[in-house]
């Protein structure tokens, strides 16, 4: 409550100062849509605006839409929901010095988090330092994750509900950028505060890393005392795409108390792969990711947690109408459809040598209509089939979707 | 401005009708005798409010090391063990140990009489000491269960024959034992020096559904509560991990689920299949029609039901004697389980049957085939059926 205050006089206090400003001064600063950038740039590919000579950019997102869900005939009826609002403020301190942050508001979850916070220092362009709060560069959708930049109000369940994005963490690394002819090649290289041994012990009733994310303490402290690493190398040639190979790993539980071991260390390992490509003369615009998880699950503790996980999407975004629509130009309308699939436990039963189910299969049609680039209105229609750990017959569940999201 | 109007004007109505529509294309409920789950009818608004308590506590509610999982369990929340509330998979399995006879069980000091073969990380789960015999349980379906409770020990006496009076093999006995201390005897009850005719479980050890669901949260998953605060890994007493109205709502929620409801009971061959099975006397434990005494809950007052049981102990013969037993019931005897629900076995079983006491019964004729001692005239006469008749006993027990 205390923070929602703040917040409050903290806008209010800035509309304010907003106010005596010239509105010729503000510059809407086009975020780069060169084709020479990677996921890993997705931070700085956002519209900001400037305020005349200031090195502040300001800008953001917000995301709400309306749903109808039911799973097996049983529904909770119609809703209407505001996923987020997110703020970025953008610094240019010197020319190779630049702050960054993104601060989300989840009125669902209750929650207003520094999402990224980030300080880069170009050293050279092939290495840069960045501290603070940062996005750990697994698979793709963890760094570029703008809700308008998607043509589904629902963001991937893999990558947010298995991998999960968004996952920031406090601490430290490098990245860097070569560019040679229609060739790109970036790295990144962090080590982070990590996870916590909620990933197998959580309502969830799953092994789940995004559990981590309810502990407020992980900016803190590394429940094991060892950093998470994670690295990125990511390759781009300009008529062919963009390819990422990322791995995040390290000891996630807290093993040692006061300088007393009481348990075993207990690594995770994560592997991901990204793609994403618009083919030439279609213009369709293909992203895809696939993620393999692993986690060393105690053999006497359930199987219940899995010590395997896997899943991914693909989107087919299909552009079919381009041009002057209601008076807005260049207003386009794309034919969508997401694949989705979640395996939480990959592995058989110890008891009967059967396959575990716990396995999520959807299918996501859906059409959006952007006026402009960077706001859209989408709706969709999600086919989902979920089969229990037992692997019985799988709830069916199906949702309409109507949504609005836009930067500003 | 007069050409957008019809684009926006239709692109309005189609939206408009679509969440007006939506109902319609969301995926259907599957029939009501397809699944298991769901109150009985006849329950009023609080009542209803109260299951749907009962039902989230009893589905939703995971139990972690925060909340009180453990140190050793087997399942880490109710609905694990009770997927669909229907019956249990060998993954959540129970083993029990250490008693023998009536006389009581032997290595209580030794974790038993429940093994707990999970651990919470940084903790070792129990072990079966090596001298001791033991059974394993596939947790049974929860349905209809507020029906059996209501069953009076009058009735259940009246199908009892310990000395076989009408010479048919089958004897059939209660299970006494002594009740817990925060169990009371019902308002019917007909004890026999001290001890009250128990009706829950493999072995008929469970007296009541609070019984067995406050023996289930401690035993299963690791959680006491005011009921029993004694933690089955340390042995100790601990404060209460778990509500009492929690413990209440999920008792109530047991009480009012449905009855299972039978599928094709008109078809010629289920009827065909169904006169079989009293004709060879399948009927003689396995009773078609029992009825309740009055409740405060209407639904369930003064009912006639069908769950294929008779709530007491039969001897099942040495293929099915694990040398474990609980309460009076000697180690060859089981309680007659209900056979109401058996067709939708395999939806909460994960596609495949799991069945008699441990699930080594993978169809139902194997687990017919497996029954002994007092079931074995019944078993012969079903195997000198012939293939039709025997596939239409098959498809009435399918049909339940």
């Amino acid at each position: 409550m205390k923070k929602l205050f703040t917040l409050i006089i903290s806008i209010g206090i800035g509309q304010m100062a907003f106010a005596q400003i010239d509105p010729k001064l503000l510059r809407a600063k086009p975020s780069d849509t060169a084709k020479n950038s990677l996921n890993m740039d997705a931070v700085y590919e956002r519209p900001f605006i400037a305020v005349g000579k200031l090195p502040v950019s300001v800008g953001g997102y917000m995301e709400a839409n309306w749903q109808y869900q039911g799973t097996d005939g049983i529904s909770e009826g119609q809703q209407f929901q505001f996923r987020r609002m997110t703020l970025f403020v953008a610094s240019t301190i010197s020319k190779r010095i630049k702050f960054l942050s993104e601060i989300e508001f989840e009125p669902a979850e209750k929650e207003i988090a520094v999402e990224f916070a980030a300080l880069d220092l170009e050293l050279h362009p092939l290495l840069n330092l960045r501290g603070g709060m940062i996005l750990n560069p697994i698979g793709a959708f963890n760094q570029n994750h703008d809700g308008p930049k998607w043509e589904f109000t629902d963001r991937p369940i893999a990558m947010t509900q298995m991998l999960p994005a968004t996952w920031s963490s406090a601490g430290f690394g490098i990245y860097g950028k070569n560019y040679s002819g229609d060739w790109m090649l970036g790295y990144e290289l962090y080590a982070t505060s990590s996870f916590d041994d909620s990933i197998i012990a959580n309502p969830e009733n799953r092994t789940s890393l995004a559990a981590s994310k309810r502990n407020p303490e992980r900016f803190e402290e590394i429940a094991s005392g060892q950093p998470l690493l994670t690295g990125k190398v990511a390759v781009r040639r300009n008529n062919i795409g963009e390819l990422g190979v990322s791995y995040m790993g390290g000891v996630y539980n807290k093993w040692q108390s006061d300088g007393i071991v009481i348990d075993d260390k207990r690594r995770l390992n994560v592997f991901a792969i990204d793609f994403n490509t618009t083919l030439p003369k279609l213009k369709t615009f293909i992203t895809a990711e696939w993620a393999w998880i692993r986690v060393d699950v105690p053999d006497t503790y359930s199987q219940q947690f899995g010590s395997r996980q896997m899943g991914g999407y693909i989107d087919i975004v299909q552009p079919v109408i381009k041009k002057t629509i209601l008076g807005w130009q260049h207003s386009v309308v794309s034919l969508a459809c997401r694949v989705e699939y979640v395996d939480w436990n990959v592995g058989k039963f110890r008891e009967t040598g059967g396959n575990i189910g716990d396995e999520l299969f959807s299918v996501m049609p859906g059409i959006s209509f952007r006026p402009r680039q960077q706001t859209v209105l989408r709706f969709s229609y999600r086919k989902q089939w979920q089969k229990d750990i037992l692997g019985n017959p799988p709830a069916r569940t199906g949702a309409v979707q109507f949504g609005v999201s836009t930067y500003f | 401005m007069q050409k957008r109007l019809p684009i926006v004007l239709l692109s309005l109505m189609s939206l408009v009708a679509i969440m007006v529509s939506c109902e319609k294309i969301i995926p259907s409920s599957p029939k009501e005798d397809e699944i298991l789950d769901g109150p009985v009818e006849g329950l009023s608004y609080d009542q209803l409010r109260r299951f749907a308590l009962g039902d989230a506590a009893f589905n939703n509610e995971i139990f972690t090391p925060a909340n009180g999982l453990g140190p050793g369990f087997v399942a880490t929340s109710c609905g694990s063990c009770h997927a669909g509330d229907g019956k249990g998979h060998p993954f959540t399995t129970l083993v029990r140990f250490g008693q023998t006879d009536e006389t009581g069980n032997k290595f209580l000091d030794q974790g038993g009489p429940q093994l707990q073969n999970r651990a919470i990380p940084g903790y070792k789960p129990e072990q079966i000491p090596a001298d001791a015999s033991f059974s394993k349980f596939t947790p049974p379906a929860n349905t209809g269960l507020g029906f059996l409770e209501l069953v009076a020990d009058a009735d259940i006496l009246a199908m009892a024959d310990p000395q076989d009076l009408d010479n048919d093999g089958i004897s059939g006995v209660p299970n006494y034992a002594v009740l817990p201390s925060y169990v009371q005897a019902f308002n019917n009850a007909i004890a026999l020096k001290g001890k009250y005719i128990h009706r829950f479980g493999k072995k008929a050890a469970a007296y009541n559904l609070l019984h067995q669901t406050v023996n289930a949260y401690n035993q299963d998953i690791g959680i006491t509560s005011s009921f029993d605060p004694v933690d089955a890994y340390t042995r100790m007493v601990i404060d209460p991990e778990i509500s009492t109205l929690t413990v209440n709502n999920v008792v109530f929620y047991l009480q009012t689920l449905k009855a299972p409801i039978q599928r094709d009971a008109g078809n010629a061959e289920v009827e065909t299949g169904r006169k079989l099975f009293e004709k060879i006397n399948c009927s003689g434990c396995h009773k078609p029609t029992l009825k309740t005494v009055f409740s405060p809950v209407v639904a369930l007052s003064n009912k006639e039901f069908h769950p294929y049981t008779d709530l007491l102990l039969h001897d099942m013969g040495p293929g099915l004697d694990d040398g474990y037993t609980e309460g009076s019931a000697k180690t060859f005897e089981w309680r007659t389980p209900p056979l109401w629900g058996l067709g939708l076995s395999m939806n909460s079983q994960g596609g495949s049957y799991h069945l008699l006491h441990d699930g080594r019964a993978k169809s139902i004729e194997e687990a017919v085939t497996l029954h002994g001692g007092e079931a074995s005239a019944s078993r012969n006469r079903f195997n000198q059926l012939s293939g039709a008749e025997r596939n239409a006993m098959l498809r009435f027990l399918e049909s339940l």
